[in-house]
């Protein structure tokens, strides 16, 4: 279905539905599978986050963890995916978010967003969304927002 | 202690080039299979020069010219003592591989919560590429346990 000679699919669909979008609109949500040690292996070799923490237990148990977890910057990239995947990249004006808990292996990390403000900014109109990833059981570990261009 | 001595700190410029084979790790890394962030082409029919950075990548770019474990040590603190508090990105102009970027940082604040039981420490990176186009903002919160 892709081909290099259309116009990506996501941007067309996305200048076409932005606009009918209403506060307390959901965005499509991004579930991901449970999160294990290859998942914060690979991770910590492509984000270049090399914190022991993460990745070896021996490291973990000292600093009295009962094992690794992951890298809040892992949530945060999916978080990334979960608005990339509903609008083009350039139309993130910010993203912010706080690490509230932390994600353990095993997490079956949740995305969703909600849009809670229509704005106009220097000319601009632009969409606030509040994001949050969230575990199986719903727990919060991640929480945001992210102003968006319409 | 974080002496507060600390705020205003500008960190020494460095930079660092975007490269693709990292980009398609990284995706990898976070499972993303648009071919958008992995395939040249697929990109520049997006409108892209390259395969353009993910929103969160910039925070490994950063990473890989000044490890925040580096001078938070030197700082005083220990590194098992430390959380990642908050993390923030503005966006003004896309990254892409083969991007040079220039990464300004400094420390813009430094305070105190629960009685001094955590120190909290504010940094923000300006990020330039090799027009010297301002590219986004990096905004870090750590948090040291101090208790």
């Amino acid at each position: 279905m892709w081909q290099t000679s259309m116009r990506p699919w996501y941007t067309e669909m996305a200048e076409h539905s932005l606009h009918h979008l209403q506060v307390g609109d959901s965005l499509p949500p991004l579930s991901l599978g449970a999160i294990n040690r290859t998942t914060l292996a690979l991770y910590a070799g492509a984000s270049g986050d090399h914190n022991p923490i993460h990745i070896d237990i021996d490291y973990a148990r000292k600093a009295r963890m009962p094992d690794v977890f992951a890298h809040g910057m892992l949530s945060m990239a999916y978080l990334g995916r979960l608005l990339t995947n509903w609008v083009a990249q350039q139309k993130i004006r910010s993203m912010q978010v706080r690490f509230v808990d932390i994600t353990h292996l095993g997490n079956q990390v949740i995305c969703t967003g909600t849009v809670i403000e229509r704005l106009e900014q220097n000319g601009h109109s632009l969409m606030r969304v509040s994001l949050k990833a969230a575990n199986q059981f719903g727990e919060a570990k991640i929480l945001g927002e992210a102003l968006i261009e319409i | 202690m974080i002496s507060k001595t600390h705020i205003g700190r500008q960190f020494a410029p460095f930079h660092v080039d975007v490269e693709a084979g990292r980009l398609r790790f990284f995706a990898k890394a976070i499972g993303e299979t648009n071919p958008l962030y992995v395939d040249l082409k697929s990109a520049q029919s997006a409108g892209y020069a390259n395969i353009p950075a993910p929103p969160t990548f910039l925070f490994s770019l950063e990473l890989e010219g000044c490890d925040p474990m580096q001078w938070l040590i030197e700082f005083g603190a220990e590194p098992a003592r430390i959380l990642h508090g908050e993390q923030s990105f503005e966006y003004f102009a896309p990254v892409c591989a083969g991007d040079r970027l220039t990464f300004n940082a400094s420390i813009t604040d430094i305070y105190d919560k629960k009685n001094g039981a955590m120190t909290f420490i504010q940094r923000q990176t300006h990020v330039t590429n090799q027009q010297g186009q301002h590219v986004a903002n990096i905004n870090a919160t750590l948090v040291h346990r101090n208790g």
